[in-house]
Protein backbone atom coordinates (compact mmCIF):
# COMPACT_ATOMS: atom_id res chain seq x y z
CA UNK A 1 0.00 0.00 0.00
CA UNK A 2 1.00 3.23 -0.73
CA UNK A 3 2.34 5.73 2.00
CA UNK A 4 3.05 9.71 2.29
CA UNK A 5 6.34 10.63 3.83
CA UNK A 6 6.93 15.02 4.57
CA UNK A 7 9.99 16.20 5.18
CA UNK A 8 9.68 19.21 7.10
CA UNK A 9 13.11 21.64 7.84
CA UNK A 10 12.35 23.79 10.52
CA UNK A 11 14.03 26.77 12.89
CA UNK A 12 14.59 24.79 15.19
CA UNK A 13 15.18 21.04 13.51
CA UNK A 14 13.66 18.52 11.20
CA UNK A 15 10.20 16.75 11.05
CA UNK A 16 9.48 13.46 9.35
CA UNK A 17 5.42 13.03 9.59
CA UNK A 18 4.73 9.47 8.06
CA UNK A 19 0.95 8.59 6.66
CA UNK A 20 -0.93 5.65 4.75
CA UNK A 21 -2.90 6.33 1.76
CA UNK A 22 -5.87 7.46 3.12
CA UNK A 23 -4.13 10.53 4.57
CA UNK A 24 -6.10 10.93 7.57
CA UNK A 25 -3.45 9.75 10.58
CA UNK A 26 -0.01 11.01 10.68
CA UNK A 27 2.98 10.29 12.93
CA UNK A 28 4.92 12.99 13.34
CA UNK A 29 8.66 11.88 14.74
CA UNK A 30 11.54 14.41 15.11
CA UNK A 31 13.00 16.57 16.11
CA UNK A 32 16.50 15.53 14.08
CA UNK A 33 18.94 17.76 14.41
CA UNK A 34 17.29 19.75 17.62
CA UNK A 35 18.24 23.26 17.62
CA UNK A 36 19.30 23.63 14.68
CA UNK A 37 18.31 25.65 11.38
CA UNK A 38 17.19 22.73 8.98
CA UNK A 39 16.72 24.65 5.93
CA UNK A 40 15.71 21.86 3.41
CA UNK A 41 15.10 18.16 4.02
CA UNK A 42 14.37 16.35 0.73
CA UNK A 43 14.68 12.56 -0.49
CA UNK A 44 15.92 11.02 -4.07
CA UNK A 45 13.72 10.08 -6.13
CA UNK A 46 15.92 7.43 -7.25
CA UNK A 47 15.90 5.44 -3.61
CA UNK A 48 13.29 7.53 -1.22
CA UNK A 49 15.34 6.15 1.73
CA UNK A 50 18.42 7.99 0.73
CA UNK A 51 17.60 11.41 2.36
CA UNK A 52 19.64 14.50 2.72
CA UNK A 53 19.19 17.20 5.23
CA UNK A 54 20.95 20.46 5.21
CA UNK A 55 21.77 21.80 9.10
CA UNK A 56 22.94 25.13 9.38
CA UNK A 57 23.61 27.68 12.28
CA UNK A 58 25.01 30.65 12.78
CA UNK A 59 27.62 29.69 15.90
CA UNK A 60 28.55 26.74 13.96
CA UNK A 61 28.10 26.97 10.20
CA UNK A 62 27.15 24.20 7.77
CA UNK A 63 26.73 20.81 8.38
CA UNK A 64 25.53 17.89 5.85
CA UNK A 65 23.46 15.36 6.91
CA UNK A 66 22.86 11.84 4.91
CA UNK A 67 20.14 8.69 5.89
CA UNK A 68 20.07 5.38 3.94
CA UNK A 69 17.17 4.21 5.89
CA UNK A 70 14.72 7.02 5.15
CA UNK A 71 15.51 8.83 8.38
CA UNK A 72 15.43 6.75 10.91
CA UNK A 73 19.93 7.18 11.29
CA UNK A 74 21.93 10.08 9.89
CA UNK A 75 25.59 10.53 9.40
CA UNK A 76 27.14 13.59 8.27
CA UNK A 77 28.51 14.02 4.91
CA UNK A 78 31.32 16.22 3.77
CA UNK A 79 30.12 20.06 4.86
CA UNK A 80 33.50 22.41 2.69
CA UNK A 81 31.64 23.81 0.15
CA UNK A 82 34.64 26.00 -1.44
CA UNK A 83 34.10 28.42 -4.62
CA UNK A 84 36.23 27.49 -7.85
CA UNK A 85 39.25 29.44 -7.98
CA UNK A 86 39.78 33.27 -6.73
CA UNK A 87 35.76 33.65 -6.01
CA UNK A 88 35.97 37.77 -6.83
CA UNK A 89 32.85 39.94 -5.45
CA UNK A 90 29.26 39.93 -5.97
CA UNK A 91 27.41 43.32 -5.50
CA UNK A 92 26.06 44.42 -1.53
CA UNK A 93 22.53 46.17 -0.83
CA UNK A 94 24.31 49.43 -1.36
CA UNK A 95 25.67 48.24 -4.49
CA UNK A 96 29.42 48.32 -3.17
CA UNK A 97 31.55 45.39 -4.07
CA UNK A 98 31.54 42.35 -1.72
CA UNK A 99 33.68 38.91 -1.71
CA UNK A 100 32.10 36.03 -2.59
CA UNK A 101 31.70 33.95 0.98
CA UNK A 102 29.72 30.52 1.46
CA UNK A 103 27.21 30.88 4.59
CA UNK A 104 24.78 27.92 4.40
CA UNK A 105 22.89 25.54 1.94
CA UNK A 106 19.35 26.76 0.93
CA UNK A 107 18.37 23.66 -1.21
CA UNK A 108 19.33 20.40 -2.45
CA UNK A 109 18.42 18.79 -5.32
CA UNK A 110 18.87 15.04 -5.67
CA UNK A 111 19.28 13.54 -9.58
CA UNK A 112 16.35 12.24 -10.59
CA UNK A 113 18.27 8.52 -11.66
CA UNK A 114 21.04 8.30 -9.36
CA UNK A 115 21.03 8.61 -5.79
CA UNK A 116 24.54 9.57 -5.04
CA UNK A 117 24.38 12.49 -7.30
CA UNK A 118 22.72 16.01 -5.68
CA UNK A 119 22.75 19.45 -6.13
CA UNK A 120 23.55 22.19 -3.85
CA UNK A 121 22.31 25.95 -3.80
CA UNK A 122 24.21 27.81 -1.62
CA UNK A 123 24.62 31.46 -0.17
CA UNK A 124 26.40 33.34 -1.44
CA UNK A 125 24.88 32.01 -4.22
CA UNK A 126 26.46 29.04 -5.96
CA UNK A 127 25.37 25.42 -7.36
CA UNK A 128 27.36 22.86 -6.17
CA UNK A 129 27.14 18.77 -7.41
CA UNK A 130 28.65 15.89 -5.72
CA UNK A 131 28.41 12.39 -7.29
CA UNK A 132 29.67 10.66 -4.36
CA UNK A 133 26.51 11.07 -1.74
CA UNK A 134 27.53 14.14 -0.79
CA UNK A 135 31.24 12.91 0.36
CA UNK A 136 32.67 15.87 -1.72
CA UNK A 137 31.23 18.85 -3.63
CA UNK A 138 32.62 20.60 -6.33
CA UNK A 139 31.20 24.20 -7.74
CA UNK A 140 29.56 24.64 -11.07
CA UNK A 141 30.97 27.63 -11.00
CA UNK A 142 30.80 28.40 -14.76
CA UNK A 143 27.11 29.66 -13.31
CA UNK A 144 28.47 32.49 -10.77
CA UNK A 145 31.56 33.29 -12.56
CA UNK A 146 29.46 34.11 -15.81
CA UNK A 147 29.31 37.74 -17.47
CA UNK A 148 26.42 38.99 -15.24
CA UNK A 149 27.57 37.18 -11.31
CA UNK A 150 29.17 40.10 -10.04
CA UNK A 151 26.40 41.96 -10.74
CA UNK A 152 23.99 39.76 -8.48
CA UNK A 153 22.87 41.20 -5.23
CA UNK A 154 21.21 40.11 -2.27
CA UNK A 155 17.48 40.03 -1.78
CA UNK A 156 16.34 40.32 1.67
CA UNK A 157 17.03 36.85 2.87
CA UNK A 158 20.74 36.77 1.33
CA UNK A 159 22.06 36.14 -1.97
CA UNK A 160 20.98 32.50 -2.27
CA UNK A 161 20.39 30.36 -5.05
CA UNK A 162 16.96 28.59 -3.66
CA UNK A 163 15.32 26.89 -6.44
CA UNK A 164 16.99 24.13 -8.59
CA UNK A 165 15.03 22.24 -11.32
CA UNK A 166 16.17 19.51 -13.45
CA UNK A 167 14.23 18.52 -16.68
CA UNK A 168 13.37 15.14 -16.48
CA UNK A 169 13.52 14.86 -20.23
CA UNK A 170 16.80 16.08 -20.63
CA UNK A 171 19.21 15.30 -18.33
CA UNK A 172 21.68 18.48 -19.69
CA UNK A 173 18.78 21.16 -18.74
CA UNK A 174 19.30 22.21 -15.24
CA UNK A 175 17.21 25.66 -14.38
CA UNK A 176 18.19 27.87 -10.90
CA UNK A 177 17.11 30.46 -9.28
CA UNK A 178 19.25 33.44 -7.30
CA UNK A 179 17.79 35.50 -5.29
CA UNK A 180 17.74 38.77 -5.96
CA UNK A 181 19.42 37.83 -9.52
CA UNK A 182 16.82 35.90 -11.45
CA UNK A 183 16.32 32.38 -13.01
CA UNK A 184 19.11 30.93 -15.36
CA UNK A 185 19.27 27.47 -17.17
CA UNK A 186 22.36 25.27 -18.30
CA UNK A 187 21.53 23.04 -21.85
CA UNK A 188 25.27 21.25 -21.15
CA UNK A 189 24.80 19.73 -17.84
CA UNK A 190 26.45 23.17 -16.13
CA UNK A 191 29.34 24.04 -18.05
CA UNK A 192 27.24 27.17 -19.88
CA UNK A 193 24.44 29.21 -18.52
CA UNK A 194 22.78 32.23 -19.45
CA UNK A 195 19.84 34.44 -17.89
CA UNK A 196 16.07 33.50 -18.71
CA UNK A 197 14.48 36.58 -17.34
CA UNK A 198 13.19 37.95 -20.46
CA UNK A 199 9.49 39.50 -19.60
CA UNK A 200 10.06 39.84 -15.86
CA UNK A 201 9.56 43.47 -14.92
CA UNK A 202 10.77 44.40 -11.18
CA UNK A 203 10.29 48.35 -10.19
CA UNK A 204 12.90 48.42 -7.83
CA UNK A 205 15.92 47.78 -10.04
CA UNK A 206 17.44 50.71 -11.70
CA UNK A 207 16.46 49.00 -15.51
CA UNK A 208 12.91 46.97 -14.59
CA UNK A 209 13.52 45.05 -17.62
CA UNK A 210 17.03 44.48 -16.87
CA UNK A 211 18.82 40.61 -18.18
CA UNK A 212 19.49 40.14 -14.07
CA UNK A 213 18.42 41.85 -11.03
CA UNK A 214 15.14 40.43 -10.43
CA UNK A 215 14.10 38.81 -7.17
CA UNK A 216 12.63 35.79 -8.31
CA UNK A 217 11.23 33.53 -5.46
CA UNK A 218 10.31 30.11 -6.38
CA UNK A 219 10.33 28.04 -10.07
CA UNK A 220 8.11 25.20 -10.66
CA UNK A 221 7.89 22.80 -13.50
CA UNK A 222 5.66 19.53 -14.43
CA UNK A 223 7.53 16.69 -14.97
CA UNK A 224 5.13 15.71 -18.28
CA UNK A 225 6.08 19.20 -19.87
CA UNK A 226 9.31 20.14 -18.59
CA UNK A 227 8.87 23.63 -20.85
CA UNK A 228 6.31 25.09 -19.06
CA UNK A 229 8.07 26.86 -16.23
CA UNK A 230 5.68 28.90 -13.83
CA UNK A 231 7.70 31.57 -11.58
CA UNK A 232 6.44 33.16 -8.37
CA UNK A 233 8.69 36.41 -8.40
CA UNK A 234 8.54 39.20 -5.28
CA UNK A 235 5.79 40.55 -7.01
CA UNK A 236 3.85 38.96 -9.37
CA UNK A 237 3.33 34.94 -10.96
CA UNK A 238 4.59 34.18 -14.21
CA UNK A 239 4.27 31.16 -16.40
CA UNK A 240 7.06 30.86 -19.25
CA UNK A 241 6.20 27.59 -22.23
CA UNK A 242 9.50 28.05 -23.73
CA UNK A 243 11.78 26.58 -20.88
CA UNK A 244 12.43 30.44 -19.96
CA UNK A 245 13.12 31.93 -22.81
CA UNK A 246 10.08 34.11 -22.30
CA UNK A 247 8.35 34.81 -19.46
CA UNK A 248 4.44 36.10 -19.27
CA UNK A 249 2.27 37.73 -16.46
CA UNK A 250 -0.39 34.99 -14.90
CA UNK A 251 -1.35 37.27 -12.02
CA UNK A 252 -4.36 37.73 -13.28
CA UNK A 253 -7.57 37.83 -10.42
CA UNK A 254 -5.16 37.19 -7.50
CA UNK A 255 -5.76 39.42 -4.87
CA UNK A 256 -2.10 40.07 -4.17
CA UNK A 257 0.79 38.83 -6.41
CA UNK A 258 3.39 38.88 -3.70
CA UNK A 259 4.58 35.61 -2.40
CA UNK A 260 6.79 32.86 -1.86
CA UNK A 261 5.51 29.68 -2.84
CA UNK A 262 4.39 27.90 -6.02
CA UNK A 263 3.78 24.51 -7.16
CA UNK A 264 2.04 22.16 -9.67
CA UNK A 265 -0.52 19.48 -8.98
CA UNK A 266 1.18 16.32 -9.69
CA UNK A 267 -1.40 15.03 -12.58
CA UNK A 268 -2.70 18.58 -13.85
CA UNK A 269 0.14 20.40 -15.52
CA UNK A 270 -2.15 23.64 -15.65
CA UNK A 271 -3.14 23.06 -12.22
CA UNK A 272 -1.43 25.61 -10.16
CA UNK A 273 -0.68 26.91 -6.14
CA UNK A 274 0.51 30.12 -4.65
CA UNK A 275 -0.11 31.00 -1.03
CA UNK A 276 -0.77 34.99 -1.87
CA UNK A 277 0.90 37.09 1.11
CA UNK A 278 0.43 40.59 1.51
CA UNK A 279 3.54 42.60 0.28
CA UNK A 280 6.64 42.69 0.80
CA UNK A 281 6.84 44.52 4.06
CA UNK A 282 3.84 42.60 4.94
CA UNK A 283 4.51 39.21 4.87
CA UNK A 284 1.83 38.17 6.22
CA UNK A 285 -1.73 36.66 4.59
CA UNK A 286 -4.18 39.45 3.11
CA UNK A 287 -6.71 40.24 5.71
CA UNK A 288 -5.50 38.05 8.02
CA UNK A 289 -7.12 34.83 6.13
CA UNK A 290 -4.96 32.35 4.90
CA UNK A 291 -5.87 31.57 1.46
CA UNK A 292 -4.35 28.91 -1.27
CA UNK A 293 -5.21 29.88 -4.64
CA UNK A 294 -5.27 27.50 -6.91
CA UNK A 295 -5.45 27.93 -10.94
CA UNK A 296 -6.51 24.90 -13.57
CA UNK A 297 -5.97 27.07 -16.27
CA UNK A 298 -2.36 27.85 -16.07
CA UNK A 299 -2.91 30.43 -14.82
CA UNK A 300 -5.14 34.55 -14.69
CA UNK A 301 -8.33 32.71 -13.28
CA UNK A 302 -7.77 32.25 -9.81
CA UNK A 303 -9.83 30.69 -7.02
CA UNK A 304 -9.29 31.26 -3.30
CA UNK A 305 -8.68 27.21 -0.96
CA UNK A 306 -10.26 28.39 2.15
CA UNK A 307 -12.39 25.21 3.82
CA UNK A 308 -10.16 23.60 6.81
CA UNK A 309 -7.41 27.20 7.03
CA UNK A 310 -7.17 30.09 9.10
CA UNK A 311 -10.00 32.50 8.24
CA UNK A 312 -9.18 35.32 10.41
CA UNK A 313 -6.48 36.34 12.79
CA UNK A 314 -3.50 34.60 10.61
CA UNK A 315 -0.21 36.43 10.45
CA UNK A 316 2.01 33.68 9.58
CA UNK A 317 4.33 33.31 5.87
CA UNK A 318 4.55 30.27 3.56
CA UNK A 319 8.21 30.10 2.29
CA UNK A 320 9.95 29.64 -0.88
CA UNK A 321 10.42 25.86 -0.20
CA UNK A 322 7.75 25.11 1.82
CA UNK A 323 5.35 23.28 -0.45
CA UNK A 324 4.99 20.23 -2.39
CA UNK A 325 2.78 17.84 -3.48
CA UNK A 326 2.09 14.00 -3.34
CA UNK A 327 1.60 12.21 -6.60
CA UNK A 328 -0.97 9.65 -4.72
CA UNK A 329 -4.24 9.09 -7.00
CA UNK A 330 -5.80 12.33 -5.12
CA UNK A 331 -3.25 14.39 -5.61
CA UNK A 332 -2.29 16.00 -1.79
CA UNK A 333 -0.49 19.25 -1.60
CA UNK A 334 0.80 20.28 1.81
CA UNK A 335 2.67 23.65 2.92
CA UNK A 336 4.06 24.29 5.98
CA UNK A 337 4.10 27.99 7.72
CA UNK A 338 6.60 30.29 9.53
CA UNK A 339 3.66 29.44 12.52
CA UNK A 340 4.74 25.89 13.03
CA UNK A 341 1.79 24.44 11.16
CA UNK A 342 1.91 21.80 8.03
CA UNK A 343 -1.35 22.21 6.27
CA UNK A 344 -2.60 18.88 3.85
CA UNK A 345 -4.83 18.53 1.57
CA UNK A 346 -5.67 15.06 0.04
CA UNK A 347 -8.21 16.31 -2.19
CA UNK A 348 -6.02 18.91 -4.92
CA UNK A 349 -6.80 21.64 -2.30
CA UNK A 350 -10.55 21.52 -2.20
CA UNK A 351 -10.09 21.05 1.68
CA UNK A 352 -7.50 21.41 4.18
CA UNK A 353 -6.21 19.93 7.75
CA UNK A 354 -3.27 21.10 10.00
CA UNK A 355 -1.11 17.83 10.39
CA UNK A 356 0.81 19.34 12.51
CA UNK A 357 0.02 22.40 14.43
CA UNK A 358 3.16 23.36 17.18
CA UNK A 359 6.17 22.92 15.20
CA UNK A 360 9.17 25.88 15.19
CA UNK A 361 8.92 28.22 11.82
CA UNK A 362 8.94 26.03 8.91
CA UNK A 363 11.56 26.70 6.50
CA UNK A 364 11.17 23.64 3.55
CA UNK A 365 8.28 20.81 3.23
CA UNK A 366 9.23 18.05 0.67
CA UNK A 367 7.07 15.10 0.43
CA UNK A 368 7.90 11.68 -0.75
CA UNK A 369 4.91 8.98 -2.52
CA UNK A 370 6.52 5.86 -1.49
CA UNK A 371 4.93 2.72 -2.88
CA UNK B 1 46.57 15.37 26.64
CA UNK B 2 44.62 18.49 26.42
CA UNK B 3 41.26 18.44 28.33
CA UNK B 4 38.71 20.23 25.98
CA UNK B 5 35.40 21.07 26.95
CA UNK B 6 32.62 21.46 23.83
CA UNK B 7 29.73 23.44 23.43
CA UNK B 8 26.40 21.48 23.81
CA UNK B 9 25.58 21.37 20.19
CA UNK B 10 28.95 19.93 19.00
CA UNK B 11 28.76 17.35 21.52
CA UNK B 12 25.79 16.15 20.11
CA UNK B 13 26.58 16.31 16.51
CA UNK B 14 29.70 14.19 17.40
CA UNK B 15 27.79 12.44 19.86
CA UNK B 16 30.21 12.81 22.58
CA UNK B 17 29.11 12.60 26.32
CA UNK B 18 31.67 14.94 28.60
CA UNK B 19 34.91 16.49 28.26
CA UNK B 20 36.82 15.17 25.56
CA UNK B 21 41.14 14.42 26.02
CA UNK B 22 43.30 15.75 22.46
CA UNK B 23 46.46 15.02 21.61
CA UNK B 24 47.90 17.50 18.97
CA UNK B 25 50.17 16.86 16.40
CA UNK B 26 53.12 19.48 17.23
CA UNK B 27 52.75 22.31 18.77
CA UNK B 28 49.93 23.05 21.32
CA UNK B 29 47.88 25.41 19.66
CA UNK B 30 44.04 25.74 19.26
CA UNK B 31 44.39 25.34 16.19
CA UNK B 32 46.21 21.99 16.34
CA UNK B 33 43.96 21.25 19.31
CA UNK B 34 40.95 21.66 16.93
CA UNK B 35 42.71 19.82 14.13
CA UNK B 36 43.17 16.94 16.82
CA UNK B 37 39.38 17.14 17.57
CA UNK B 38 38.27 17.03 13.96
CA UNK B 39 40.62 14.01 13.39
CA UNK B 40 38.94 12.15 15.49
CA UNK B 41 35.65 13.36 14.94
CA UNK B 42 34.74 14.14 11.27
CA UNK B 43 31.39 15.17 12.05
CA UNK B 44 33.01 18.84 13.88
CA UNK B 45 35.18 19.43 10.53
CA UNK B 46 34.92 23.22 10.26
CA UNK B 47 32.24 23.89 13.05
CA UNK B 48 34.63 25.56 14.98
CA UNK B 49 37.52 27.22 12.54
CA UNK B 50 36.33 28.35 8.73
CA UNK B 51 37.49 25.47 6.55
CA UNK B 52 39.61 27.47 4.33
CA UNK B 53 41.15 30.25 6.10
CA UNK B 54 41.52 28.08 9.90
CA UNK B 55 40.18 31.08 11.38
CA UNK B 56 37.48 31.21 14.07
CA UNK B 57 34.14 31.06 13.44
CA UNK B 58 32.92 34.57 14.14
CA UNK B 59 30.20 32.89 16.71
CA UNK B 60 32.50 30.39 18.46
CA UNK B 61 34.93 31.51 21.63
CA UNK B 62 37.81 29.93 23.70
CA UNK B 63 38.48 30.75 27.74
CA UNK B 64 40.88 28.58 29.61
CA UNK B 65 42.42 29.37 32.77
CA UNK B 66 39.62 32.20 33.38
CA UNK B 67 41.03 33.99 30.12
CA UNK B 68 39.13 34.71 27.08
CA UNK B 69 41.87 33.11 24.53
CA UNK B 70 39.09 34.16 21.17
CA UNK B 71 41.32 37.12 19.71
CA UNK B 72 44.48 35.10 20.13
CA UNK B 73 46.00 34.00 17.21
CA UNK B 74 44.81 29.96 16.92
CA UNK B 75 48.07 29.57 16.32
CA UNK B 76 49.56 30.57 19.59
CA UNK B 77 50.51 28.42 22.00
CA UNK B 78 47.65 27.85 25.12
CA UNK B 79 48.77 28.17 28.35
CA UNK B 80 50.73 26.01 30.15
CA UNK B 81 48.38 24.54 33.00
CA UNK B 82 45.91 23.38 29.32
CA UNK B 83 49.01 21.65 28.00
CA UNK B 84 49.18 20.00 31.10
CA UNK B 85 46.09 18.98 31.46
CA UNK B 86 45.08 21.11 34.88
CA UNK B 87 43.19 23.21 33.06
CA UNK B 88 40.78 22.69 30.18
CA UNK B 89 40.41 24.54 26.83
CA UNK B 90 36.38 25.52 26.95
CA UNK B 91 35.16 25.87 23.47
CA UNK B 92 31.88 28.06 23.74
CA UNK B 93 29.32 29.14 21.67
CA UNK B 94 29.06 32.58 22.41
CA UNK B 95 26.33 34.07 24.12
CA UNK B 96 23.32 35.80 21.84
CA UNK B 97 19.94 36.24 22.86
CA UNK B 98 17.54 37.47 25.28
Amino acid sequence: MSAVRVLAGTKKGAFILQADAKRDRWKIDGPFFAGWEIYHVTGSPADPQRLYASQNSSWFGQVMQRSDDGGQTWRTVNNEFSYAGTPGTHQWFDGTARPWEFKRVWHIEPSLANPDVLYAGVEDAALFRSDDGGESWRELDALRTSSTGSTWHPGAGGLCLHTILLDPKDSQRIYVAISAAGAFRTDDGGANWRPINRGLHSEYIPDPNAEVGHCVHRLAMHPAKPQVLFMQKHWDVLRSDDGGDRWYEISGNLPTDFGFAIDVHAHEPDTIYVVPITSDREHFPLDGALRVYRSKSGGNEWEALTKGLPQEHCYVNVLRDAMDVDRLDSCGIYFGTTGGQIYASSDSGDSWTAIARDLPPVLSVEVQTLE
Amino acid sequence: MIRVILPAHLKVLANIGGEIDVEPKGEPTIAAVIGAIEERYPALRGTMLHHDTRMRRAMVRFYACNTDLSQSDPASLLPDAVVDGDEPLLIIGAIAGG
